[in-house]
């Protein structure tokens, strides 16, 4: 399944990326983040990473180190969709909890695992800053804030809905 | 209903209703943040042109007289930093603003970036005019992606507007300003740190001296500066620093944006004057506690930052109050709790915080945390015993003077505060002295 999207199309893609920022490996960590952004399930595969380092002329361990250093990187596929739960202190004040039992029970996962029709990934983050709007938690890219079930489950069917491209 | 008297009494900008200023949060939620004209008729870049009518020496003794600290956390005094940094020599110097605004609590820089994201940049270009830097950088935390792409859209048009690029103004002051992403790592915040990461490397600290000032991104003379600190720069020279520094009190000059959240009423970011007290900012800014609750505790400039028990709120908000109680300003966060939260849990929050964030690079921050993150699930589960106090205090001592980096120094302060105050919530739950009780 993966392998379908390493195609010629992504390195193509990615080529633009490195290209755009000069082949300069002081970008490593933008590169990563925008390659990342091409494929599905938010990871970077090890074909990726060998050949973003290569073209920079970086080692690949050092590619590696700054990919398991930073939690928005990840070389492990996730899902179509990762939701992430923040767990620190405003949110832990507003009862975070709650948030997460309506998602493990509507998600039919726990914290850290996969639906099995790899749509949705569940996970804890820190604060993304939308304190204001605690308690919160981000799909991919989109903030949700004063979350209740209703909301919940109001937005899960929105990502449901949507179809699998 | 007696009169409201005050009204006269109270200066341009002040609502004497809820307390707050508007000189840096003016133009929130009343323009389109991404329209230059909208900019530019709401006063803005008015700044930046009476600063480039001066010398870079008198722009630097502007924001001297103003009184500015630094707003990301240390209150380093900002004319001072700018004058070190316009004091190294060097052909090519470079200007970051810190948007990593990683610390739980804190959301204040985000307002700053999506309501008025052009005066991040003036403050920004006037900085590189008063210290000689050509190359700025703007490192906004991956979490606020699409304030990375209206920052985009923004300086963009500053370009083209003619308030960034080679010709500023007409003036010849050159000056170009690239966003970075961040990566989701707290420790990028710190400045050395924060560098690094945008040289590409996994975001570990760096060892000072060399100081920033002097090598910094890319071994280039550099000046850091937080969004808010950035953002109070075009306000000083549109009023005037005198003006300015008439908010404020004698040691804390100014306004400041502080992000109330927790069981409060109405969270958000607000423009205070330093001086009002937490009481004044909780209740009547904030409206009080939600759902009728009692304030049982806040937590203060973040999760670096120590607790303050609901009996202690009378304390005025400013830098000289707050060191003389052991408390930060920090990143301006005031997180509230109400009377439903148990101390002890809400430690562990903390902790996993500092546990996660952690770089690794030195062991009292790396190996502290951890231990530090078992004591409190053995508090946690009611299976502590009374040595694990001691060992607290220990542990926090090693890693308040040996840590690296101000992570590790300051990830046990809350942890310290917390038993100071609330002992009674520890000792319930050591498992021999619930027995007796
Ligand atoms: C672990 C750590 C995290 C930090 N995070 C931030 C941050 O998110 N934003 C910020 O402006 N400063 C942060 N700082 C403080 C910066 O190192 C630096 O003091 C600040 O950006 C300087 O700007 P200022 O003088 O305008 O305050 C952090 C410091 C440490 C030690
Ligand atoms: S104090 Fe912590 S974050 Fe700072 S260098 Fe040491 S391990 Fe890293
Ligand atoms: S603490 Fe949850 S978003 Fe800030």
């Amino acid at each position: 399944m993966m392998e379908t999207t390493l195609d010629k199309d992504l390195f193509d893609k990615i080529d633009g990326i490195i290209h755009a920022y000069e082949h300069d490996r002081h970008n490593l960590v933008q590169i990563l983040l925008q390659a990342q952004d091409l494929i599905p399930r938010h990871y970077i595969p090890m074909e990726v990473a060998t050949y973003i380092g290569e073209q920079l002329g970086v080692p690949l361990s050092k590619v590696y180190d700054v990919i398991s250093f930073y939690s928005a990187l990840s070389d492990r596929p996730k899902a179509q969709h990762v939701i992430q739960l923040c767990k620190s202190t405003t949110c832990r004040v507003n009862k975070y909890q709650t948030v997460r039992d309506v998602l493990e029970r509507e998600l039919d996962i726990k914290m850290g695992e996969i639906t099995s029709d790899g749509k949705f990934a569940l996970e804890y983050s820190a604060c993304f800053g939308a304190c204001d709007i605690s308690p919160a938690f981000r799909i991919d890219t989109e903030v949700f804030g004063n979350l209740n079930e209703e909301k919940i489950r109001q937005i899960l069917d929105r990502y449901r809905g949507e179809c699998n491209e | 209903m007696k009169k409201k008297y005050v009204k006269s009494l109270i200066g341009i900008g002040v609502n004497a209703m809820n307390k707050t200023v508007s000189l840096i949060s003016k133009n929130f939620k009343n323009l389109d943040p991404k329209s230059l004209q909208e900019y530019l008729h709401a006063g803005g870049y008015l700044g930046l042109e009476k600063a480039l009518a001066s010398t870079p020496a008198q722009v630097i003794q502007e924001v001297k007289k103003s009184g500015l600290q630094g707003r990301g956390g240390a209150a380093y005094p900002t004319g001072r930093k700018w004058e070190q940094a316009a004091a190294v020599e060097g052909p090519r110097k470079i200007v970051i603003c810190n948007a990593d605004e990683g610390e739980p609590g804190t959301f204040k820089d985000r307002y700053l970036l999506q309501y008025d994201p052009f005066k991040i940049i003036e403050g920004m270009t006037i900085a590189a005019y008063a210290v000689g830097a050509t190359e700025g950088y703007i490192y906004i935390r991956e979490e606020y992606k699409k304030l990375q792409d209206q920052m985009k859209i923004v300086i963009a048009s500053a370009l083209e507007g003619g308030f960034l690029g080679d010709n500023i103004l007409g003036t010849g002051l050159c000056f170009h300003i690239k966003v970075v992403s961040g990566a989701g790592a707290y420790v990028c915040g710190e400045n050395s740190t924060l560098i690094e990461s945008i040289e590409g490397k996994s975001g570990r600290p760096r060892i000072k001296p060399p100081y920033i000032k002097e090598k910094g991104l890319f071994g280039l003379p550099t000046l850091v500066n937080n969004v808010e600190t950035f953002s109070v720069i075009p306000v000083i020279f549109e009023i005037g620093a005198e003006e300015y520094s008439k908010y404020g009190t004698e040691f804390s000059k100014g306004t400041k944006l502080i992000s109330l959240c927790g069981n409060i009423q109405y969270p958000g970011t607000y423009e205070i004057p330093f001086g009002l007290t937490l009481r004044e900012i909780i209740y009547d800014i904030g409206g009080g506690i939600r759902d009728g609750k009692k304030l049982k505790f806040l937590q203060l400039g973040g999760a670096s930052g120590a607790i303050l028990p609901a009996s202690k709120i009378d304390i005025p908000y400013t830098y000289e109050d707050f060191e003389g109680n052991g408390l930060t300003i920090g990143s301006g966060a005031i997180l509230i709790a109400d009377e439903t939260n148990k101390v002890v849990d809400y430690m562990k929050s903390v902790q996993d915080f500092f546990l996660h964030e952690s770089c690794g690079k030195c062991t009292p921050c790396r190996e502290g945390n951890r231990q530090l993150s078992k004591i409190i699930n053995r508090f946690v589960s009611g299976t502590a015993s009374i040595e694990d106090f001691q060992t607290v205090e220990r542990f926090a001592r090693v890693m308040k003077y040996c840590s690296f980096c101000g992570l590790g120094q300051t990830a046990p302060s809350a942890l310290l505060s917390a038993i100071q105050h609330f002992p009674d919530e520890f000792y319930q739950q050591i498992h021999k002295v619930r027995k007796i009780m």
